[in-house]
This record gives C-alpha cells, structure tokens and sequence, in this order.
C-alpha cells in the first residue's frame, strides 16, 4: 500500500513538472514546429507566404500557378506554405531559434527591423541586391520600412498597402454631407451628423492590437510623437503621445461617433459593420476585396487619404503609416541561390502586377506601377498616400515589443472608455507609463 | 531474503520503461528551460543561444521585484489565477458529485442525460472556446441577448470579453469545460460502493443527505484526492482556454498566469525572463502538490 502510494505520488509530480514545464519548455519544445529537419535538397525551396486574401485556400491557389512557371523557368520545385497571421511571427521565432526554418519568408515588414536584430535573415546588401536586379527597381517608400537605418536591408519590399478613409457614399448623402472629410475637426463633424438611429459615424477594430498600433503611430506622427528617440530608447508616454493617443480613443469616449461595441472588435467586424451600412466611415488599408465579399461594391463607396490636423505640413500631415508585405531570405538556407532567384522571380513585373493585382494591393517595383490594373481611383488614392504622406513605424529591433504593449494598451483604453469609464490625459498616460515599464531594459 | 528483494523490486522494474520515456521527452526540456532562466535570452540571441550572456539570477529578481512593474503585473496575475482557479475547480466538482449522485438512480432517460453531460468534455477544445467567445460578444452574442433583450436583468448591455467581466466569462467556460470530467470520475468512483450500504443505512433510517454525508463521501475520499489535484493543475495552468478568448494579450482582470508568462517570453521576445517565471510557477506547484499529498495521505492514515 505504502510503496503503491509513494509511486502514485512520483508519476504525479512527474506528470505536473512536466505540465509546469510545457509553458517554459515551449520555447524550447517549439523548435519541433519547423519540422523540415532533412537537409534541403538543392532543387526544392520551402516558401512561407502570409496570408493576403480572403482565406489561406484562395492564397494557395493565387500563388501556386505563379511558382509553378518559376519551377519551369528554373527547375526548382517550391513548397509552398500559406501561414495564418497569429502564427507568423511564432513561426519564425521558432524557426530562427532552430535554425530549421523555410528558405525564403513573408514578413510583416513593421517586424522587419526586430528580424533584422536576430541575424536570421539574410542582409541584402549590393551583392544581393545585384542578383535580384538592384536597388533602384523598388520605390523609395516601402524600401524605408524594411530594417534599421544604415543597415542592408532585411528583406525587400513585395506588397504595398497604405491606410485610407472609406466612406459610405449614400449615408453621407442621406445626412447632407457633401464632400469627404479632410481634417479631423470635420470627420467628427461629420461623424456626428452621421451618427443617428443606431448607426455611427465611424467605425473602430478596437480590440485588435495591429490596428490600434498603426492607427496610434500616424496619430502620433501628426502630434509630432516618435515613440522611440535617436538612441533607440523608448518614450511612450510623452504629452505628444497621449494626445495622439487620447484623440483616437475619444472617437469613443468623448465625440461618440464610434459604437462602444467597437471596443471588443477584433476580427474585422469593423470591415462588416462598415459593408452592411452600420457605420459610414472607416479607417483601413485596401479594404476593397473585403467589403466586396460583404456585398458591398465600389461604387457604394468611396475612399480618402485619412485626415490630418487643421493646417498640417511635412510629417505632421502624415497620414499613414508604411503598410505591406516584405520577402526575406532565411540566412540558414541550404539554397540561397535559389532563394534569390525566387525573390527576383517575385518581385519581376510581371509577377509584381499579377500578384498584388490578385491581393488588391500595390506594387513596390517601379515598373509595376504603371499597369492599368492599378488605375482605380481607390488604388491611385493608396499610391499617392504612400508616395507622399505615409511614414515608416520605428525601425528599430524593439519595434515588435512596442506593437504588443502600445496596441493592448490602446485596446485597454478603449474597453475602459467603452465601459463608461473617463478617458483623462492621466489616464492615457498611467496605461503608457505601464506599457513602456514593461519593455525589456536592454 | 533473495525472493523478497526481487518482489520489491519488481514494482520499479515494471515502471521502468515509462520512466525512461518520461525523462527524456519531459526532462530534457525542462532542463532547457531552466538553463534558459539563467540567461538573458532575448531576440539579439536567439540565433546563438550559447552567446547569451549569463545573467545569475537577474531574470528571477526582475520577476520578484514586486514593487516594480513587471513582478507586480506578475503577482497580479498570480492572484487572479489563484481566484480562477478556486472558483472554477470549486464548481466544477461541486456540479460534478451533484450530478454523478443524481445519476445514480435509474430513471428513465438517464443514459441521454449521461451522454449529453459529457459532450463539453468530448468537443475539441477550439471549437468549444471559440463558440463561446461568440456567445459573449456584446453587440451580436447570444448571453447579452438572453440576458437584456429576453430576461431584461441587464439594462445597458455589458461586455464579457474586455474589462472586469472577463473574469466570470473565464470562470464559466472553465467550469463548463472541466466539470463533465470530474461527473465521468465520480460516476466510475460511485460504481464501487455496495448498494447494501444504502440499504442497511435506509433500514436504519438515515435520511438521503445523511447517506451521502456518511457513506458516499468517505467512500470518495480516495477518488476526490486525485481529482481535485489534478482538476487544479489542469485549470491552474490552463492555457487555452483564455487565448482562445481574449487572444494574445488578456484584460488584466483575466491575465491567467500562463498566457502572462507567454506574453513575458513569446510577445516581448524576452525567453530568459519569460523561463524565470515558468520555473517559479513550477516549483510553487510542486510545493503546493507535495503539501496536498502529505495532508491528505496522513487523513487517510488517520482513518484507517
């Protein structure tokens, strides 16, 4: 009996180490999920792709076509693997910390300065560059967010996205509104003219920890708040940075143009709520294919650059960020040859103009640009945003850390505006005190 | 002599091959882990763990440092655990004997009951969770729509899923999902006890509530001891139910300490540190293991 119980007792503790021990061993446990352990046949690439339409399936078939004429021209077999956006960034953690991991990657190209720091990416410098038909190919804007200042670039740019205002042409016309807002004082104006009978002016995904980040950094921008000074260190809670940062939450707290609903959105039922006539306006970078599977069509809306502040110029009209897409090279590959002729592939014209067609996005290639299929008004509208009026986030390597606590701290703010709570300047500040506390010292 | 030795060893013979297993796909990593918390793993290192610099115990002291941000946001969360985890332990065994008693007595329908009891215990975790983060939207879910639109015990409808309430939405799925499985333990444990005890306790007219009290629960006692242990390990490092929820980053009145420690290592890309906490929440259930077995092993000494 006694021995009987003194072992039930071991294989217990056992059993609940070993359950302790899966939360702090799953960093080391996760180095199982990049399972391509056989070294990489040379005539096969492993290519992770971001998820860009509507589901991972239409990606696959998006993409599959287009690598199945890069295996023609070169030989080389790509496989291919569309990844959920909650499980990139893990991924490639996991991947970097292993040093099994694909051979060339999508990245979101905000984390392209954080990646920069593991040195699992393969720098392009000029050699690199070379093989991939030069520097001078790429626009100017995308090419800023791909790695710090000063460094090779981490990655090179593949989609570009900008953020703009849709608005619902018939609601505004309903509510006597003639021309789209241009300045924040009208688009609350206006957001209140709009907001009646249950539906609002705006619409906000205020439980997402991206979209609040991208929206809280052009915000910022045009308070003339960065969020990281010269050397690096962050200054989240600057006067700058809660006012940025209070005028986007007071769309809920104070003007009321927004649904406090909106607080808990995280899955794009802004986008819905916006297709279906619930809000007249929204703040989102190319919305077009998502409001279209919603029933909504182009010409039921229309679309922006988002505002400014009354009277701004230079950074302070910035009025997105540097959204899209960059293609990386995993520095372990067994095949960079190969990876660069994948990334050239890529980003040739002719596969810039058939891809960000298929994705609605826009092409970083110079000679890209120019197709037809990207002279839509909403397109033209993202082009000259990004040519003009779009910024970078920080490239610096803690920029991820600052979009995971900036972003739950917006996300906070909001739930405690949404739940009747004061949103005050001491307010937004204690939740930024709080976020930028809690950025590792290094 | 020689015979009795070999009989005493062969309990440990026969364990033997698990126990090897067991070492190397659970020690192994653990053992990781725990270099891991010495060390200043961060993004800068991961590539090369071997060139993170040794930082002693820094990592545990920046976790314990309960006056600064980060362990103070790490003891808050040690305490909405603790809360969590009582409630929902506590219910979940509460819900659990009520309906294995219950189903002792033969009705008719008591297979379907049984059957339909068990479906939170057999549903794929996501599928469950995810359904329910649906229910608890505020604007579209179905509990806010019961709740104000059909009962009106709310007037301005509340939000489940952002802000102090996280924590009951928490605690209800908890006790949805676990407590079938301490209804399945329980119903096998009521299958041992003699129906001639009920009889001979009826003869001498012990009312029902005495029955349980004073056969039903001894006769548990062994049962419940290793259920309520491991319904707590269970629920107290339970990871995916609140992500599944609330996705990455909890409200903070729902910031279980397994998706804290995932946010200190996995979104702030801070390992050792992230490491340090996981080693201290393993030693403080190794401690609250140790302490539970002890007492409950010595009443049972006491009984016997």
């Amino acid at each position: 009996m006694c021995i009987h119980r003194i072992a039930a007792a071991t294989s217990l503790i056992v059993a609940l180490a070993a359950t302790a021990c899966d939360k702090g061993g799953s960093t080391a446990s996760t180095t199982g999920v990049a399972n391509n352990a056989s070294p990489t046949p040379p005539k096969t690439l492993t290519y992770w792709a971001s998820n860009q339409g509507a589901s991972l399936q239409v990606d696959k078939q998006i993409l599959e076509p287009e690598l199945k004429k890069f295996e023609e021209q070169t030989g080389i077999k790509v496989n291919l693997e569309v990844i959920p956006w909650p499980d990139l960034l893990n991924r490639i953690l996991a991947a970097t910390a292993s040093g099994q991991g694909p051979d060339v990657l999508n990245i979101g190209n905000t984390w392209s300065a954080s990646l920069q720091a593991t040195g699992a990416l393969l720098p392009f410098d000029d050699a690199a560059f070379e093989k991939i038909g030069g520097k001078g190919r790429f626009v100017a804007a995308p090419l800023a967010a791909t790695g710090a200042v000063g460094k090779p670039p981490a990655a090179i740019p593949l989609y570009s996205m900008a953020y703009g205002l849709y608005y619902n042409k018939k609601l505004f016309q309903q509510a006597g509104i003639a021309n789209p807002p241009t300045t924040w004082d009208e688009l609350v104006a206006d957001g209140k003219k709009l907001t009646a009978g249950g539906k609002y002016g705006l619409a906000i995904e205020g439980g997402n920890q991206s979209e609040n980040i991208h929206n809280a950094f052009a915000f910022g921008k045009q308070h003339g708040a960065d969020f990281f000074d010269a050397a690096g260190k962050p200054t989240f809670d600057t006067p700058e940075a809660v006012a940025a940062i209070k005028q986007y939450v007071d769309f809920i707290a104070r003007d009321k143009i927004a649904a406090p609903g909106n607080a808990e959105y995280a899955a794009n039922q802004s986008v819905t709520d916006f297709a279906t006539g619930k809000a007249a306006m929204l703040m989102w970078q190319v919305a077009g294919a998502n409001l279209k599977s919603h029933g909504m069509n182009p010409d039921q809306y229309g679309m922006v650059p988002i505002p400014v502040p009354v009277g701004a110029t230079g950074l302070k009209a910035t009025s997105s960020m540097v959204a899209g897409i960059n293609l990386a090279v995993f520095k372990n590959s067994k095949n960079l040859d190969g990876a660069l002729q994948l990334v050239k592939f890529m980003t040739s014209k002719d596969e810039s103009v058939a891809l960000n067609k298929a994705f609605g996005s826009i092409p970083p290639v110079k000679d890209a640009q120019g197709d037809p299929a990207f002279a839509t008004p909403e397109l033209k509208t993202i082009s000259e945003v990004l040519a003009t009026r779009a910024a970078p986030l920080p490239q610096v390597p803690n920029e991820s850390q600052f979009e995971t606590l900036v972003g739950t701290a917006v996300k906070n703010l909001f739930a405690a505006a949404a739940a009747g709570k004061p949103t005050t300047n001491e307010s937004v500040k204690a939740e930024l005190t709080k976020a930028q506390q809690l950025m590792p010292a290094s | 002599m020689l015979p009795r030795l070999r009989r005493a060893a062969l309990p440990y013979l026969l364990l033997l091959p698990a126990l090897v297993l067991e070492l190397l796909i659970h020690l192994v990593p653990m053992v990781v882990g725990i270099v891991m918390s010495f060390r200043q793993l961060t993004q800068f290192f991961i590539r090369n763990w071997s060139a993170a610099p040794w930082t002693g115990f820094g990592n545990y002291r920046v976790a314990v440092d309960f006056s600064a941000p980060i362990g103070k946001s790490l003891l808050n969360s040690f305490w909405v655990t603790c809360s969590f985890t009582l409630l929902a332990v506590g219910f979940s065994w509460l819900l659990g004997t009520a309906a294995a008693i219950f189903m002792q007595e033969s009705f008719w329908g008591r297979g379907v009951l049984r059957a339909v009891f068990l479906i939170p215990y057999a549903l794929p975790v996501y599928a469950a969770v995810i359904t329910w983060s649906f229910m608890f939207q505020r604007d579209t879910g179905l509990i806010n729509h019961v709740l104000g639109d059909e009962l009106h015990l709310v007037g301005e409808k509340p939000f489940w899923l952002i802000g102090d309430n996280s924590f009951a939405a928490l605690t209800v799925v908890a006790v949805w999902k676990t407590w079938p499985f301490a209804f399945l333990t329980l119903m096998a444990g009521l299958q041992n006890i003699p129906r001639d005890l009920y009889e001979a306790a009826a003869m001498d007219g012990a009312s029902v509530w005495q029955q349980i009290r004073q056969i039903t629960m001894p006769a548990l006692r062994p049962v419940n001891q290793v259920l309520l242990l491991v319904l707590f390990l269970w629920t107290f490092n339970d990871f995916n139910t609140p992500y599944i929820l609330f996705g990455a980053s909890a409200p903070e009145a729902a910031d279980l300490i397994s998706i804290h420690i995932y946010q200190a290592s996995f979104v702030t890309w801070n390992f050792g540190s992230g490491s340090a906490m996981s080693v201290l929440l393993l030693l403080f259930l190794l401690l609250v293991t140790a302490v539970y077995l002890v007492l409950t092993s010595r009443w049972r000494d006491a009984d016997a």
